[in-house]
């Protein structure tokens, strides 16, 4: 009896054990998985956020569905421009975050090594009513604390624009506006946050989160993360993420706009971002030169069903077109070396401001219905989001080491004949031209896999070093890069992916299908 | 900084026939620059047969004409430097360079002969609407994938357009395995070689879609399908006869375009029509000492007419550093009449025609039955029977000196070649 006792008591002690055991083991396991901070989205806001955080003591972690940054969503497909402000209604979020947000970029695109220009904007109206317009613009511009803005006489805008149609009357000129380059910023970001030890996981879409005792579990189809605070910057899907944690549902609804890029040789047609004014029919098409020096025409305004229906279609192309016909009639479609869409992230709250802030859900932040000017209010925007993390009870101790500045990146084009030199001497392989229509090395290549949060696949090499994104967009370098990419990133050459999931760009070696054809016909014959 | 007679871009066959040429007529000093790591250009994967037909009357594979052209380059021990891509050129004919052994070099030459090719045109470039997932790849570059990496980019294709290398393509992909649905041309009539479309469509079942073209790319992350609608008079897709073809690539052969940044960068006036430099009767451009031949200075459909093309101008490139190519003197301009796309060499320097001149031209359409009519001054001064002229087949017409000359026996002002229809 005492036996069987003992042996009862010594089977649940065991058992007890292993629970603890086990408990241990899963909290350990989590404790590797635990974060301070988890910001689901690398978008331009998600990247922001997470450089912002990066100054500071805390565990950050950035969830990522797409094989990069700035490759899923709005942030790689814009205008890139740098809004100067007097758009927003005054008092919103918009207005305010814009304004400070446009500040900002000098000092971010030094640090961080990004090509921006501060090209200023025009309005142009080119009639007497479109003036009318523009001095309301102007007044909301002085309210909303925009500095630098007039409204010059058709004269002074041939001046700066000698291109434009000679139909111009006046236009509201704003020198702080700019133009940058999208992808390249938010990658800039996302490395630097990086230096600075935020955690990044790439193909991972968060599929669910659950709160329990004050932790979030954030799982997404293949792991789970823990955090005391999520930020929402999932872009599009802000609604679905907060639908996963939140009771006070919104919606998102997808509104696109198309886009053509045309050759450098119609860079000149532009020196500054030519926007209309906005009429009943629409904000209308604007015309401006990029920071490489083509000429970008967009973007329509189209509201669709899908979030994923990026695609261009003939009638957005012609539209785009004719709209930006209206400001510069001398540009030739027929030189267009792409053309892309953007899906803007419309949220169903009145206004359509920024949602921006903790939800009812305690720790959980959303920063959701990003639309313009969302690239330009991005780095208030973080400054924002850091104040609620704060307020929210966040400890966070500035850290000492912090560096804002990016490792420099190396561009053969810019350099001296001499700085070529010692560079080629020191590295051989910058000596070798992978893209000629962009002259970009092997060199240039390899350090954008390299660094940290680097390219994984051709599209992500291309928004680093702008290799494939020439006039011959790719057909003579993408083979290359593909055999570097394999080379550096130790896998197979059919492995190696477009823009990451299932977007191989080979699909057999040679021979296979052949071997195969023969198998099928060897076994018919038996 | 280094210094050469002749330094000639790009060793493909216009490069290495212009070099041999040189030497033959007793030039040492030749540096051949091309960026790849092997000489013969774009030959090198044109690992098909039909090369050399008139040049050499048989019946070479690319790698084995640019062989015969390699060996005597090596053998007259003119050399080249691989690896090694040209930047620019200035209107002064200096050659900046660069490659990983001398970094940056300055070449200074007493002529410069262009023959850098052509590239494919891109996408972009026919603004077809839709997705951009992967899965879509130029003739050339799918060319090279599977001749020379040993990759199969695709296993269910489309091919747009149906330029020559989209032909060898759809060739090529089925003796591999793979299946070619259709290839979907835009015009009336295909841009390829008749000999081409027989041996490379028809032996093989593959349909040849005219008047057609692709409206719509679809598919997330690869190639799933494409739209294809036939066009109208005026090249604009008709919806209602819209139809859907599955497949996991799309190939694009919608044309070359004549790889002439480098010339721009020197001051080369470039022709709008051929995307090549003006030249004259001695393959020479605006800038004087510099010439051009091959694919960069107009797209050939045979390389035999490259090699021609490369003697000539090798030949001037050799009087002119010896100063026997003449400069001044009356320039006859040749113009693309009615029905002619274009003409070329666009102007003719009387003084330095030996015996003959050869021009090169393509229709604006298929015409039968129909002849070439050369006019000076509204007077017919030759006449050429042609049985059959499409713009996928470049017409050579040969005009004697004396024909260049009017009553009174001084050069005219021009000359204008049509296309006469009866
Ligand atoms: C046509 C157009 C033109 C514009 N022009 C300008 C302009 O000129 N100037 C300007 O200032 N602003 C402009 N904007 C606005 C600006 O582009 C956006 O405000 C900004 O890019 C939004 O950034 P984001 O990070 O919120 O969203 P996104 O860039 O969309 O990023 C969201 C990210 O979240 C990821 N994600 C989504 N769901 C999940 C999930 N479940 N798990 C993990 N990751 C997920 C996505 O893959 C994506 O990478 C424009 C927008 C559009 C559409
Ligand atoms: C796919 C294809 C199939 C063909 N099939 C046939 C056929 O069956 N029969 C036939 O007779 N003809 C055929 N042709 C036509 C003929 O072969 C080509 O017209 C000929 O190869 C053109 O020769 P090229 O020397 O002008 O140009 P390429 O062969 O293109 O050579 C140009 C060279 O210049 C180099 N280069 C360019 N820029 C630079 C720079 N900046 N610095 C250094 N080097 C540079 C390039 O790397 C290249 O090696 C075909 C052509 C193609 C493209």
């Amino acid at each position: 009896m005492a036996e069987n006792r003992r042996a009862i008591y010594n089977r649940r002690a065991g058992y007890i054990w292993l629970c603890l055991f086990l408990r241990l083991i899963l909290i350990a396991e989590r404790d590797g998985k635990m974060y301070d901070v988890i910001i689901i989205g690398g978008g331009v806001v998600g990247s922001s956020i997470a450089r912002e955080l990066s100054k500071y003591d805390i565990k950050v972690l950035l969830i990522e569905k797409e094989d990069d940054v700035a490759s899923g969503g709005a942030s790689k497909a814009n205008s890139a421009i740098l809004h100067a402000g007097y758009d927003p209604v005054p008092g919103t979020l918009k207005a305010k975050l814009n304004v400070r947000g446009n500040e900002m970029f000098d000092e971010l695109c030094k640090d961080l090594d990004v090509p921006m220009k501060r090209v200023g904007s025009l309005v142009a109206a080119f009639s007497q009513d479109e003036v009318d317009s523009l001095y309301k613009l102007y007044d909301r511009g002085l309210k909303n604390g925009v500095k630098n803005m007039s409204i010059i006489s058709s004269d002074m805008v041939k001046e700066i624009e000698p291109n434009i149609n000679d139909t111009i009357v006046a236009a509201l000129y704003a020198k702080t506006a700019g133009i940058i380059c999208p992808y390249g910023f938010v990658i800039a970001l996302a490395e630097n946050a990086a230096q600075n030890g935020v955690e990044f996981v790439f193909n991972q879409e968060v599929v669910s989160i659950d709160r329990e005792d004050d932790v979030f579990r954030v799982k997404t189809q293949d792991s789970e993360y823990f955090s005391k605070y999520v930020v929402n910057a999932a872009g599009l899907y802000a609604d679905v993420i907060n639908n996963m944690v939140s009771d006070k549902h919104f919606s998102i609804h997808p509104r696109k706009g198309e886009y053509l890029i045309l050759d450098k040789e119609e860079g000149y047609l532009a020196n500054t971002v030519i926007f209309q004014v906005p009429t009943k029919m629409g904000k209308g098409i604007l015309v401006s030169p990029t920071v490489d020096g083509n000429l970008l025409i967009g973007p329509t305004s189209e509201d669709i069903f899908n979030k994923e229906f990026r695609k261009t279609t003939y009638k957005g192309l012609e539209k785009a077109i004719k709209g930006a016909k209206k400001s510069v009639e001398k540009f030739n479609e027929r030189k267009t070396i792409t053309q892309f869409t953007g899906v803007r992230a419309v949220p169903d709250v009145d206004g359509e401001d920024f949602i921006i802030g903790e939800s009812d859900v305690k720790g959980f932040i959303n920063v959701a219905g990003i639309e313009s000017p969302g690239f330009t209010s991005s780095p208030a925007i973080a400054e924002m989001v850091r104040e609620i993390l704060k307020d929210a009870g966040l400890k966070m101790a500035e850290k000492d080491n912090f560096n804002p500045k990016r490792k420099p990146v190396i561009r053969f084009n810019e350099l001296t004949d001499e700085e070529r030199n010692e560079l080629i001497k020191r590295e051989p392989a910058y000596g070798k031209i992978i893209c000629r229509c962009e002259t970009v090395t092997e060199g240039e290549i390899i350090d954008a896999i390299r660094r940290p949060v680097g390219a994984k696949s051709i599209d992500g090499v291309k928004r680093r070093v702008r290799a494939g994104m020439g006039r011959c967009q790719g057909g003579f370098c993408s083979p290359r890069v593909l055999e570097i990419l394999s080379r550096e990133l130790n896998v197979d050459p059919l492995s190696v992916t477009k823009f990451g999931g299932n977007s191989n760009i080979l699909t057999a070696k040679a021979k296979e299908y052949v071997a195969n054809l023969y198998k099928e016909l060897l076994k018919s014959e038996v | 900084m280094m210094e050469y007679d002749i330094v000639i871009i790009g060793a493909g066959p216009a490069g290495l026939g212009a070099a041999v040429e040189a030497y033959e007529k007793g030039v040492r000093d030749i540096l051949i620059i091309e960026r790849d790591s092997y000489p013969g250009g774009i030959l090198q994967q044109c690992i098909h047969n039909g090369f050399g037909l008139i040049e050499f009357k048989e019946e070479l594979s690319g790698p084995e004409y640019a062989e015969r052209f390699i060996e005597k380059v090596n053998k007259y021990g003119i050399k080249i430097m691989l690896n090694t891509m040209v930047l620019n050129i200035s209107s002064d004919k200096v050659v900046k360079a660069v490659n990983q052994e001398n970094g940056v070099m300055e070449i200074k030459a007493k002529a410069i002969i262009l023959a850098m090719g052509c590239r494919e045109r891109p996408r972009g470039a026919i603004s077809i609407p839709g997705t951009r997932p992967a899965g879509i790849f130029t003739a050339g570059t799918a060319q090279r994938y599977v001749n020379m990496e040993g990759y199969m980019p695709g296993k269910e294709i489309v091919i747009l357009g149906s330029g020559d290398i989209g032909l060898i393509m759809a060739r090529r992909f089925t003796l591999e395995g793979a299946t070619v649905k259709a290839v979907v041309e835009l015009m009336p009539y295909s841009s390829g070689l008749t000999r081409n479309i027989v041996q490379c469509l028809d032996d093989f079942g593959i349909p040849l879609l005219l008047s057609h073209t692709v409206i719509e790319i679809r598919g997330k992350e690869r190639v799933e399908g494409v739209t294809i609608a036939q066009v109208d008079e005026n090249k604009r897709p008709i919806l209602n006869t819209a139809k859907y073809l599955s497949c996991d690539t799309l190939i694009l052969s919608v044309g070359l375009i004549p790889e002439n940044e480098l010339s721009k960068s020197a001051g080369i006036i470039l022709d709008p029509v051929t995307g090549g430099p003006l030249v004259n009767e001695s393959m020479e451009t605006n800038v004087e000492g510099i010439f051009a031949c091959g694919n960069v200075l107009q797209v050939h459909d045979l390389v035999d007419n490259v090699t021609k093309e490369s003697r000539l101008a090798a030949d001037s490139a050799v009087k002119y550093i010896k100063g026997l190519l003449k400069q001044e003197g009356k320039f006859i301009n040749a113009k693309a009449g009615s029905c002619i796309r274009y003409v070329v060499p666009q102007t003719v320097n009387y003084e330095n025609i030996d015996d003959k001149v050869k021009f090169h031209m393509r229709p604006t359409d298929v015409f039968k039955n129909a002849y070439i009519s050369v006019k000076s001054g509204g007077k017919e001064i030759m006449r050429r029977k042609m049985q059959r002229m499409t713009p996928g087949e470049m017409i050579l017409i040969e005009i004697k000196k004396d024909k260049f000359l009017d009553n009174d026996l001084h050069p005219v002002d021009d000359i204008t070649f049509e296309v006469e229809v009866v």
